[in-house]
């Protein structure tokens, strides 16, 4: 926009923003401040902002007392392992989708949101049931096998708008040099298509980072990612401060991080591109 | 343009896709069905047999029915109030020039990506704690009495935990939405003399509209099933337990499949009145 601003507005503008924005923020960057403050000081009241003396003793602490190692190792395993399953289970539906469509595709598409709003609380008790038959609960494969049927809509549903934008006419014009489909999907549509997989595995991977029911529910000790070691961190009250937020920041930070460069993917993912 | 060949191979393509959504969707469901039509209960008995509706009955008319519905329903309203208001708000003020916009942005967006058992424990004792919490600090330091937030007031202050989760999101849609606003439509109505306020009303919230529509639909969807805000905070004490929650307690606290069972189709019905909305519109933007 060519308008014309004072510069006086657009100072206004920008204080007010960046009160808001520190405000809605603020949570977090307390929860990491207090994450370097000795148990006394996290409590201190008044409490103190940012004299104090910085530790990371808390860091170590949490990672030495509650094998913080595994509960991180499944969180990776778990999101990384869904999402990629998911992505190796759609881009091949989403391709067929996006450049094969037939009569049936829009209802597919759907259909296949629709399995997305099945509350899970609705079907807690067959998937609890069948976990158990299996052997599967507390199990780091049975839960990554339920947040990939969990994010699959999502994933087929970006790929899908991903796809869509990679125009036809390409594809026509290897298949006229005699490209076969395997040639046509590894030399033409998949350099096309990597930016858009790529930004679905990032938002995918941070949606089941942060998956907290099933996570919850169908873990215990052993295959429990770090939604449910938070949970279970049952610290007394106001003694641990420092500590939960040590354990919280090393829990959040990866996902602040990489949630960062997929903006607008949230926006595309979780909108199913009914938002532009 | 498509071929005879290229169709089957966009069938077989789409299959495994397919037919796991379908076993996902309807192996746990017939499931659920089957159990809502029994007395089940694994600790005490086991299966107890077929007893037709009683499940549905009983479930409605238990004394936690209509609390959890009334829970549920001022839990959704807040959030989506606090998050389209605010949202709206946010939204136009971080489309103003300024400078810093992009940082700006991102603190706005990052309570998005917070995992809800961290948000849900860090505010529930860093912040809300009555004697340690930073609001008692805060209340303390204006010669206010503290308060107990999770038990004195669950509500406000589950509907401010979630809210803080899902402004980020409303934002951030509406932002997207207030950026197409054709600009030389707004210049001219600012021309023409239209207030603030009115080129506010006629112009951006008839824009912004279908936005809004969509952010409450797929808000509703996600809020109607939360779960680790409360399981953390309160544990459904206190007035907070929700339709989710309640059928949560049914089926694994107290083990009683049948009538958990029949409450998940209520929740699942719920869930799908919602659901026609929202893909009416996705559906349309396919086309």
């Amino acid at each position: 926009m060519a308008r014309a601003v004072t510069n006086q507005r657009k100072m206004i503008n920008t204080g007010a923003a960046w009160i808001i924005g520190l405000l809605i923020f603020f949570p977090i960057l307390w929860t990491i401040l207090t994450s370097f403050k000795s148990e006394a000081q996290a409590i201190a009241d008044p409490p103190i902002f940012l004299f104090f003396d910085w530790t990371t003793e808390n860091y170590s602490t949490v990672m030495e007392r509650s094998n913080y190692g595994r509960f991180l190792w499944n969180s990776i395993f778990i999101a990384g392992g869904s999402t990629i399953l998911g992505i190796i289970i759609a881009v091949p539906a989403a391709w067929s989708m996006a450049f094969v469509p037939s009569k049936r595709t829009k209802d597919i598409l759907l259909w296949m949101l629709s399995t997305k709003m099945l509350p899970a609380v609705g079907v807690l008790y067959p998937i609890y049931l069948l976990f158990i038959q299996f052997g599967l609960l507390d199990n780091v494969y049975g839960l990554t096998f339920v947040l990939m049927l969990i994010n699959l809509p999502i994933i087929v549903w970006m790929l899908y708008t991903y796809f869509r934008e990679i125009p036809g006419e390409i594809l026509e014009a290897a298949r006229m040099d005699g490209a076969t489909l395997r040639d046509e999907i590894l030399y033409v549509l998949t350099p096309m298509a990597i930016p858009g997989i790529a930004s679905t595995l990032l938002l995918n991977f941070i949606l089941a980072w942060n998956e907290a029911f099933w996570t919850l529910n169908l873990t215990a000790a052993k295959a429990a990612p770090l939604t449910a070691f938070i949970a279970s961190y049952s610290s007394p009250e106001g003694l641990f401060y420092a500590k939960l937020s040590a354990a919280s920041t090393m829990a959040i930070a990866p996902i602040l991080i990489l949630g960062w460069f997929s903006q607008k993917q949230l926006v595309r993912g979780l909108t199913f591109g009914a938002v532009k | 343009m498509a071929t005879k060949a290229s169709r089957s191979a966009a069938r077989v393509m789409m299959a495994p896709a397919v037919v796991l959504l379908l076993g996902w969707m309807l192996v746990p469901l017939i499931m659920t069905l089957w159990f809502s039509f029994r007395t089940y209960l694994p600790l005490r008995g086991g299966d107890q047999g077929w007893t037709g509706f009683d499940n549905y009955v009983r479930f409605v008319t238990s004394s936690s029915f209509w609390p959890a519905i009334s829970t549920t329903l001022v839990l959704l309203i807040g959030v989506l109030t606090i998050t389209i208001v605010f949202g709206i708000l946010l939204a136009i003020l971080l489309d103003q020039p300024m400078w810093g916009q992009g940082v700006v942005r991102i603190l706005v967006i990052a309570p998005f990506f917070v995992m809800p058992t961290v948000s849900a424990l860090v505010w529930k004792n860093i912040f809300m704690d009555p004697t340690n919490g930073l609001l008692a600090h805060l209340w303390r330091f204006f010669g206010a009495e503290s308060v107990s937030w999770l038990s004195d007031a669950p509500m406000v202050s589950l509907i401010m935990i979630v809210s803080w989760q899902w402004l980020p999101f409303a934002t951030l849609i509406l932002l997207t939405a207030i950026q197409s606003l054709d600009g030389e439509q707004m210049e001219a109505a600012e021309m023409d003399g239209a207030s603030v306020l009115s080129r506010f009303f006629y112009i951006a919230l008839p824009h912004l509209s279908r936005a809004i529509t969509i952010v409450i639909l797929i808000q509703t969807i996600f809020l109607l099933a939360i779960f680790a805000e409360i399981f953390v905070t309160t544990g459904g004490a206190f007035g907070t337990r929700t339709l989710s929650y309640l059928i949560f307690q049914r089926v694994l606290e107290s083990q009683n499949i049948g009538l958990g069972s029949a409450g998940g189709v209520y929740a699942i019905i719920l869930a799908n009145i919602v659901a026609i909305f929202l893909m009416r519109i996705v559906g349309k933007n396919l086309d």
